[in-house]
């Protein structure tokens, strides 16, 4: 049965994963998600899961390799530093094509930074931060109730694609408290079959290798395009895009996650100023959001596009490699923990841009 | 005729890729016969390190997981813990285990995580070509410590069991040789006895295999063995150093 309740965001994504099929989780203590551990830890073995305190990131990310390896719907979750320490196993998982979940309840850097909310790990997020050609589907949910439903089927996607999915939230996403539907439990036996999996019962030729080794350099090719054509896969089917007042607008704001839904509240203070402003808010990350930016840069009653994000200015420069030159792309960034107010972003605008 | 001796089920037909000399072959085959013996068939998956036995994957006749560099106990934790049922093992060697894993394998001890962790312990770092390992012997001589390890630049070797005995968590640990027959027979038990108490619900089992590497020491097989029996054993004495 879906329940209403009043929950925290990082308890409220625990228990969305829960519900959604998570089995093992392995942590290891960082400000600001450690309610999704603490959460984990008495919840999981009510479902029958297991839970793990790892000695470092690197550990916990190499026993969700392990569990998710046998087979299992497995997740970790983290903030930036850790997130940092967990690129190599990630990178691994992307080789040896694990389904898993990964929270980054992301903070301020660089180096041990700050535990406000940030968005500088975007570059190391969607770019990859690890070695190699790998892509991560990535989603940045700008609410509670977001982020439990993009988590409820997040492992469905996981499975599908076999790679990981990233939720990109911060501290302010994974503190505050807010009014959520939870879902009921999926079912298990819904759930695709696994016969790659590592899972004890394999002898002779029917037995399982969970591996990202290609020593000979035609295999690792081929290895590679094999990849690019599941990335591509998914940029065609898994984009996720929200258009608000963007039909009429002349400014067309951009953000994702947390900074989505204040500049959400400054398109209205805009809007009731007689200023036709717009946002576009990206909810995949990777994929990014291409068509939906092609249909405002194309747009002959959109002037200008404002970027603004909790950083010095990494996902404005995927805004400008959408533009292609046909907008004035203008770019509105806080930094270290600090971050703008509905208000900053309308006199950022009418400062900067009208 | 009745069949005297044969490879066990648990190895594939697929030809080692070790050097002349190399005793990867025999703690393979140990591990193999082990897992046979208490029956571990349809219920198995080991994990392989990254080192000479990076392939071992292709060699063990069960489920296997190839670990990032150091992660195998952990990679083996998360796969016990889905389902315990499993018989789980890492087979590792020195810089594996005893440099860039240090922290993985001491808390899966001192968890107690009921696998089984055979680590091969041949004083140089193998596949990279020689460099010295945290179990380089003072003296000896590696590509990275060409006139020999000294203990100003390079610290002391470190002896694995003897720390990983002092932790409450392990059920069995124990250093064997596989310098010669009495001391391959004698390995064998010890191996036999790690994984049937993980097969019993014990807990943690380690065992350490003194072991050659004739190429990078650059010593024939015969003296690499002579090394082992002498210089290493030396170093790190045989023993049991808990059971419980």
């Amino acid at each position: 049965m879906a329940e209403r309740k009043l929950m925290k965001g990082n308890e409220a994504i625990a228990e969305a994963a829960i519900r959604g099929g998570c089995r093992f989780y392995a942590g290891y203590p960082i400000t600001p998600q450690n309610e999704i551990p603490e959460y984990m830890s008495w919840r999981l073995p009510q479902v029958g899961g297991r839970f793990i305190q790892a000695e470092s990131e690197i550990s916990a990310i190499n026993m969700v390799y392990g569990a998710a390896g046998a087979g299992a719907r497995a997740m970790t979750s983290s903030s930036s530093p850790g997130i940092s320490l967990k690129q190599e196993g990630i990178s691994y998982i992307c080789g040896a094509e694990l389904p898993c979940v990964i929270i980054n309840m992301v903070r301020s850097g660089p180096g041990l930074g700050g535990i406000q909310p940030a968005q500088s790990d975007y570059f190391q997020t969607v770019k990859g931060g690890g070695h190699g050609d790998y892509r991560m589907l990535v989603y940045s949910p700008c609410s509670v109730q977001e982020c439990v439903d993009l988590l409820y089927d997040a492992y469905d996607k996981a499975e599908e694609y076999r790679l990981p999915v990233m939720i990109l939230g911060d501290g302010m996403l994974g503190q505050i408290m807010e009014a959520v539907t939870l879902p009921e439990m999926k079912d298990a036996a819904s759930f695709a079959k696994k016969p790659w999996a590592a899972d004890g019962t394999g002898v002779g030729e029917g037995r399982r290798i969970i591996n990202s080794l290609y020593i000979v350099p035609d295999e690792l090719e081929a290895m590679n395009r094999k990849l690019q054509k599941v990335y591509d896969r998914m940029c065609e089917n898994e984009v996720m895009c929200e258009n608000y007042r963007t039909d009429d607008a002349e400014i067309v704001i951009t953000a994702y996650g947390t900074v989505a839904r204040i500049a959400k509240s400054a398109v209205d203070v805009l809007r009731e100023q007689g200023i036709k402003a717009g946002l576009l808010r990206p909810i995949t990350l990777y994929p990014f959001p291409k068509e939906y930016f092609e249909s405002v840069m194309s747009s002959p009653t959109v002037k200008d596009i404002v970027a603004v994000e909790l950083s010095m200015g990494q996902y404005v420069e995927d805004v400008r490699l959408a533009a292609a030159g046909r907008k004035k792309v203008s770019f509105y960034g806080r930094s270290g923990g600090n971050v703008m107010s509905p208000e900053d972003i309308v006199e950022y605008v009418l400062k900067e841009v009208k | 005729m009745a069949t005297v001796f044969k490879k066990p089920s648990f190895l594939t037909d697929v030809p080692f890729h070790y050097c002349p000399g190399c005793t990867h072959g025999i703690a393979h085959r140990l591990v193999a016969e082990a897992l046979e013996e208490i029956g571990a068939k349809g219920h198995c998956v080991g994990v392989a390190p990254v080192g000479c036995a990076v392939f071992a994957y292709n060699y063990f006749n069960c489920d296997m997981q190839e670990a990032a560099h150091g992660r195998a106990p952990a990679v083996a934790t998360g796969i016990k813990l889905v389902d315990p049922d499993n018989i789980v093992f890492s087979y590792q060697g020195d810089g594996d285990l005893a440099s860039i894993g240090m922290a993985e394998i001491v808390h899966a001890a001192t968890r107690g995580v009921n696998i089984t962790v055979i680590f091969i312990n041949n004083a140089i770092y193998g596949m990279t070509g020689g460099q010295m390992a945290p179990t380089t012997l003072l003296g000896q001589k590696a590509t990275t410590c060409p006139d020999g390890r000294s203990v100003e630049i390079n610290g002391y070797p470190i002896r694995m069991c003897e720390m990983l005995a002092t932790l409450d968590g392990p059920s069995y640990i124990a250093r064997c040789s596989l310098a010669d027959v009495k001391n391959v027979k004698q390995a064998k038990k010890a191996v036999l006895k790690a994984f049937r108490n993980q097969k019993e619900g014990k807990g943690f089992s380690f065992v350490e295999l003194l072991s050659t590497c004739p190429t990078n020491w650059h010593l024939s097989p015969v003296q690499a063995l002579e090394y082992v029996k002498n210089q290493m054993t030396e170093q790190y004495p045989l023993g049991v150093f808990r059971e419980v």
